[in-house]
C-alpha cells in the first residue's frame, strides 16, 4: 500500500514539476493579442462589430479607407476619392497595386459585391443598417428591392462609384469600418458563403489567417501580397480568446501576451502602480448613460423629474471612486473627441453641489413628490459587478431627495428585451462608436429609433437631425448636430455618467501602438523589439 | 449481457426524447433572445435574422424541423459562431475536454483511492485526520478560487508553467487546469473510499480471510478493496460525463477551448442550437457512462450479473 502510494504520489509530484516547463517567449515577431471575444466569422458581413471583430477582421481585411496608427483614416484600397457638388456621387479610385492573398487583383466589383452581400436579407447581416446611406440600401435589406439596385457600381476595375440617397460627409469613415470591407468576387462565386473557411479564404490586408481554433486562438500570418506588405514587421498575429479579464492580466504579466484588450477597471490603481509602463487608459468614444423613460405613465416622463436625477447624479464620484479613476465624467451624449463637434454640456450641471441639490428639491416638489407622495422608480442593469455598484452609487446619491429606487438586474440578453420593451423608469445601457461622426450617438435619441430606449420624442430635435443629414456642408452640419444635443440635454432626456475609456494593458517594448479614440489597432503598424 | 445492453440502449430512447423535448421549449420561453443585446437591432434586420434561422416560424414547426434534422446526426448552426455548425464545435471542442477531464479523473483515482484506502487503515491516527482534513479543504475550496491561485502562484510568481492557453495540449498547459480540476474529485473519492473500506473491513468475509490466516496484505487487496470500490464506481459515471463534457469555470479561468464553456454561453446568447447540441450531447454521455458503470459491477461485486 505504501509503496502503491508513494507511486501516485511520483506521479502526482512528476506531473508539476517545474522542469515540465517550457519558456513561453512567443516566436519571433509574432505578436500575442488577448482579446476577450471571438468573432462570430471571418466574413465581415456576419460579424457584430465588437472591438475583437475589428481587431481581427481589421488586420486580415482592408477597406477603401483605413487607420492610421492614431486612429486618423487614411486611403486604404482606394488611393484617392472626389464627391460630386451636390454631395450624392461618390467615386473611389483603387490601386493598382492592391491584391487579394492569393494573387488575384482587388478590384472595384469586390466591393460592389462586398456591399450587396451586407445588405442581402438572406445574409442577415447584423451591420447592414450602416450601409443604408447609399442608394436603395434601405429598401433592399427590408426584401423591398433587388440586391442588383443598390448604389455601388464598379465603373472598371480601378473606378467604384457609390450613388446615395442624401449626402452623407462621413461617408469616408464609414468606408473604413469592416462592414465595407471588399470580398474576394472569384471565391465568393466559387464557394457560396464557405469562402471564408481556411482552405479557401483570401484576404486583401496585412496579414491572412492560418489556423483558427474556436474558443482558444486565431493565428494568422503576414500576407505577402498586401501592397505596404515591405513595411509590415511582424511575420504574424495570434489573436487568444481570454474571457476572464484577470487571467488575461495573468497571462499579460507572465509574458504569454503582448497585448491584452481590456482589464478590470477596479483595478486601475494596482495597475497603474505595478504595471505603469504596460497600462493604457484613453479616451474613447463611448458614453454610459441611464436612459430615462420618457414614455407617459412613468414619473419620469416629467421633465421636471428627469432634471431633479440629472441634477443629483454625482459623475464625479462614480468616475473618482466607484471605477478608481478609469472613466471620465460628462453630462454630455456625444464624448468629447468626436470629429467635426464641440462637446455639449447638460444645462445646470456647472452649479455646486448643494445649489443642484436644492434645486432638485424644489423640482421635485414641484412636479408633486414630496414626504407624503414619496417617489418610486424602477432601475434596470444587466448582471455585472460595475454595473450594481454604479446603480447602488446612484441610489445611494437621489436618495436625500426621498427618491426611492428599485433595483432589477437581469442577464444582458433579458435586460435589453425588457428595456427596448420599455418596462423600466432607470435603465443602464452605453453606446460606443461605430464611427467617428456625432450622428452615430444623437440617432440613439431619434423618434422610432429602435436604440431609443426612453422613448424620447421630440419634433425639434428630429428635424435638427433631418435637416444635418440632408446637409452637405460639414460647418453648417456641425451646428445642426450641436443645436439637436443641446436641444435634448435642455430636455434632459437621458442621464450620461461617464464617457468611457478604452483600457489596453501594452507591452512596452512594442513599437507603433498609439492610444486613439476609436480604440482601434491595427498590427500592421506594430513591431516587437527583439 | 448483450440483451441487457440493448434493453439499457432502448430504453435510453424515450428519455433522451423527453430531455430534449423538455430543453427545446424551456429555451424557448426564457425571457430574451438570440439577438436582444447592447445594440438593438432595427426591425428589418431582426426580421432577417430570424428568418435566417427559420425563428419565424411557428414553434411546433421549429420543433419538428429540429428533431427532423437530429435524426440525421445534424445539430444546426450555432447562431453565434457563424463560421461553425454545432457539430463542429463540439467535435472541435470535445477531445479538449475528453483529455483535460480523463487525465483529471486518472489523477483524482491515483491519489484519491490510496489516501481513502490509508485513511481506513490507519483509523483516527494522525495520518487518519490529515488526509481526511485536506481531502475537506479540497472539498470546502471552490475551483475558482483554488486555479487563479494556482495561476498565479506557479504562473506569475514562480514562472515554470504557463499561465493558460490550450497550445495544442501540451503537457505544461496541462498541468495547472488538470490539478486545479482534479483537486475536488481527489477529494470526494478518498472521503468516499474512507468511509467505503471501513465498512467493508468490519464485514464478516473479512473477518473470515483473516481466520483463514492471510496476510493484512492480501486481505486487503485481494478481498476488501474491491467491495469497497463500489460507491466510487457508482461516483464515477455521472462524475467521469460531468468532467469529460467540461468545467466552465476551469475552462474560462484557463482559456481552454473546451466544450464546458458553450454551456453557460450558449444560455446567456440563447444560441438555441448550440444548446441543444450541447445537452444533447451530454445526456446520449450521461447514458452511456451509466450503462458502462452498471456493466463494471459486475467486475467488482460477485454478486451482480446480467445474464441473458
Amino acid at each position: 500500500m505504501t509503496r502503491c502510494l508513494s507511486k501516485s504520489l511520483g506521479a502526482a509530484l512528476l506531473l508539476a514539476c517545474p522542469l515540465l516547463a517550457t519558456p513561453l517567449s512567443a516566436q519571433a515577431a509574432t505578436l500575442d493579442i488577448g482579446i476577450y471575444g471571438e468573432p462570430a466569422s471571418l466574413d465581415a458581413a456576419r460579424v457584430t462589430g465588437a472591438v475583437y471583430d475589428n481587431d481581427v477582421l481589421g488586420d486580415l481585411f482592408e477597406g477603401l479607407v483605413t487607420l492610421a496608427p492614431d486612429g486618423d483614416y487614411q486611403p486604404g484600397v482606394a488611393k484617392s476619392w472626389s464627391v460630386s457638388d451636390d454631395g450624392l456621387t461618390w467615386t473611389f479610385t483603387l490601386r493598382d497595386d492592391a491584391r487579394w492573398s492569393d494573387g488575384e487583383s482587388v478590384t472595384a466589383e469586390d466591393f460592389v459585391l462586398a456591399f450587396q452581400r451586407a445588405l442581402d436579407p438572406a445574409i442577415a447581416s447584423v451591420y447592414a443598417n450602416l450601409l443604408y446611406p447609399i442608394k436603395n440600401a434601405s429598401a433592399i435589406n427590408r426584401g423591398d428591392a433587388e440586391v442588383a439596385s443598390l448604389g455601388a457600381r464598379a465603373v472598371n476595375d480601378h473606378q467604384l462609384e457609390v450613388s446615395l440617397d442624401q449626402p452623407t460627409a462621413y461617408l469616408p469613415t464609414l468606408m473604413a469600418h469592416i462592414i465595407a470591407a471588399p470580398v474576394p468576387a472569384h471565391l465568393v462565386r466559387q464557394y457560396g458563403n464557405d469562402w471564408t473557411q481556411l482552405s479557401h479564404i483570401a484576404t486583401n490586408g496585412a496579414f491572412m489567417p492560418s489556423r483558427w481554433v474556436s474558443h482558444d486562438h486565431i493565428e494568422a500570418v503576414k500576407n505577402p501580397q498586401f501592397h505596404d506588405a515591405a513595411s509590415v514587421t511582424l511575420d504574424g498575429v495570434n489573436y487568444y480568446l481570454v474571457e476572464d479579464l484577470n487571467t488575461g492580466l495573468s497571462r499579460f504579466r507572465s509574458g504569454d501576451l503582448d497585448v491584452m484588450r481590456d482589464f478590470d477597471a477596479s483595478r486601475y490603481q494596482w495597475l497603474k502602480e505595478n504595471l505603469s509602463s504596460s497600462v493604457h487608459l484613453h479616451n474613447q468614444l463611448s458614453t454610459y448613460y441611464y436612459a430615462l423613460n420618457n414614455r407617459d405613465g412613468h414619473p419620469t416622463s416629467d421633465v421636471r423629474v428627469r432634471e431633479a436625477l440629472n441634477l443629483a447624479l454625482r459623475r464625479d464620484i462614480i468616475t473618482q471612486k466607484v471605477l478608481q479613476g478609469a472613466a471620465n465624467p460628462t453630462s454630455s451624449l456625444v464624448p468629447a473627441g468626436t470629429a467635426h463637434y464641440d462637446v455639449q454640456t447638460m444645462p445646470g450641471m456647472e452649479a455646486p453641489i448643494d445649489a443642484r441639490l436644492k434645486k432638485a428639491k424644489t423640482l421635485l416638489k414641484d412636479a408633486g413628490y414630496g414626504p407624503d407622495h414619496p417617489l418610486h422608480l424602477r432601475l434596470r442593469f444587466n448582471s455585472r459587478d460595475d454595473h450594481r455598484r454604479i446603480a447602488v452609487a446612484a441610489a445611494a446619491m437621489w436618495k436625500p431627495l426621498g427618491i426611492d429606487i428599485e433595483m432589477v438586474n437581469a442577464e444582458a440578453n433579458v435586460h435589453y428585451a425588457e428595456i427596448a420593451r420599455g418596462d423600466f423608469d432607470i435603465a443602464r445601457a452605453s453606446w460606443v462608436a461605430d464611427f467617428d461622426d456625432a450622428s452615430n450617438f444623437l440617432g440613439i435619441l431619434a423618434s422610432g429609433n429602435v436604440k431609443n430606449y426612453g422613448g424620447y420624442h421630440s419634433t425639434e430635435f428630429d428635424h435638427l437631425l433631418t435637416q444635418a443629414s440632408a446637409q452637405p456642408d460639414q460647418n453648417k452640419r456641425q451646428q445642426l448636430l450641436e443645436q439637436a444635443e443641446h436641444h435634448a440635454l435642455g430636455d434632459y432626456a437621458m442621464a450620461p455618467i461617464y464617457a468611457d475609456a478604452a483600457r489596453n494593458l501594452v507591452n512596452p517594448d512594442m513599437t507603433g501602438w498609439e492610444d486613439n479614440a476609436i480604440n482601434r489597432h491595427l498590427s500592421r503598424w506594430i513591431s516587437l523589439d527583439q | 449481457m448483450l440483451s441487457y445492453i440493448a434493453k439499457r440502449l432502448a430504453m435510453a430512447i424515450p428519455t433522451l426524447l423527453i430531455v430534449i423535448t423538455a430543453s427545446f421549449f424551456l429555451m424557448r420561453v426564457a425571457p430574451g433572445g438570440p439577438f436582444d443585446g447592447e445594440r438593438q437591432l432595427p426591425p428589418e434586420i431582426e426580421a432577417n435574422l430570424m428568418a435566417a434561422y427559420h425563428l419565424d416560424e411557428p414553434l411546433p414547426m421549429q420543433y419538428l424541423r429540429y428533431m427532423g434534422n437530429l435524426v440525421q446526426g445534424d445539430f444546426g448552426p450555432s447562431f453565434k459562431y457563424k463560421d461553425f455548425s454545432v457539430t463542429d464545435l463540439i467535435a472541435q471542442g470535445f477531445p479538449v475536454s475528453l483529455e483535460l477531464g480523463g487525465l483529471a479523473i486518472v489523477l483524482a483515482l491515483l491519489l484519491g483511492i490510496p489516501m481513502g484506502v490509508m485513511a481506513a487503515l490507519r483509523r483516527n491516527s494522525t495520518v487518519d485526520y490529515l488526509l481526511m482534513g485536506t481531502a475537506l479543504g479540497g472539498i470546502a475550496v471552490p475551483n475558482f478560487v483554488i486555479a487563479p491561485l494556482m495561476a498565479l502562484f506557479f504562473g506569475v510568481i514562480l514562472g515554470w508553467l504557463p499561465v493558460g492557453g490550450w497550445n495544442g495540449g501540451a503537457l505544461p498547459n496541462l498541468v495547472l487546469p488538470v490539478v486545479a480540476l482534479a483537486i475536488q474529485q481527489i477529494a470526494y473519492i478518498a472521503r468516499m473510499m474512507r468511509a467505503s473500506m471501513i465498512e467493508v473491513l468490519g464485514s464478516h468475509f473479512i473477518r473470515t480471510a483473516r481466520a483463514k490466516g492471510l496476510n493484512e496484505r492480501q486481505v486487503i487487496w485481494r478481498h476488501a478493496l474491491r467491495p469497497a470500490m463500489l460507491p466510487v464506481l457508482s461516483y464515477l459515471g455521472p462524475a467521469i460525463a460531468g468532467i469529460i463534457t467540461g468545467s466552465v469555470v476551469i475552462e474560462q479561468i484557463f482559456g481552454l477551448p473546451g466544450i464546458g464553456r458553450y454551456f453557460v454561453q450558449g444560455a446567456l446568447n440563447r444560441d438555441y442550437t448550440l444548446v441543444m447540441g450541447t445537452v444533447v450531447f451530454y445526456g446520449i454521455l450521461i447514458v452511456l457512462m451509466n450503462l458502462i458503470v452498471d456493466l463494471l459491477y459486475s467486475l467488482f461485486d460477485p454478486q451482480i450479473r446480467y445474464d441473458d
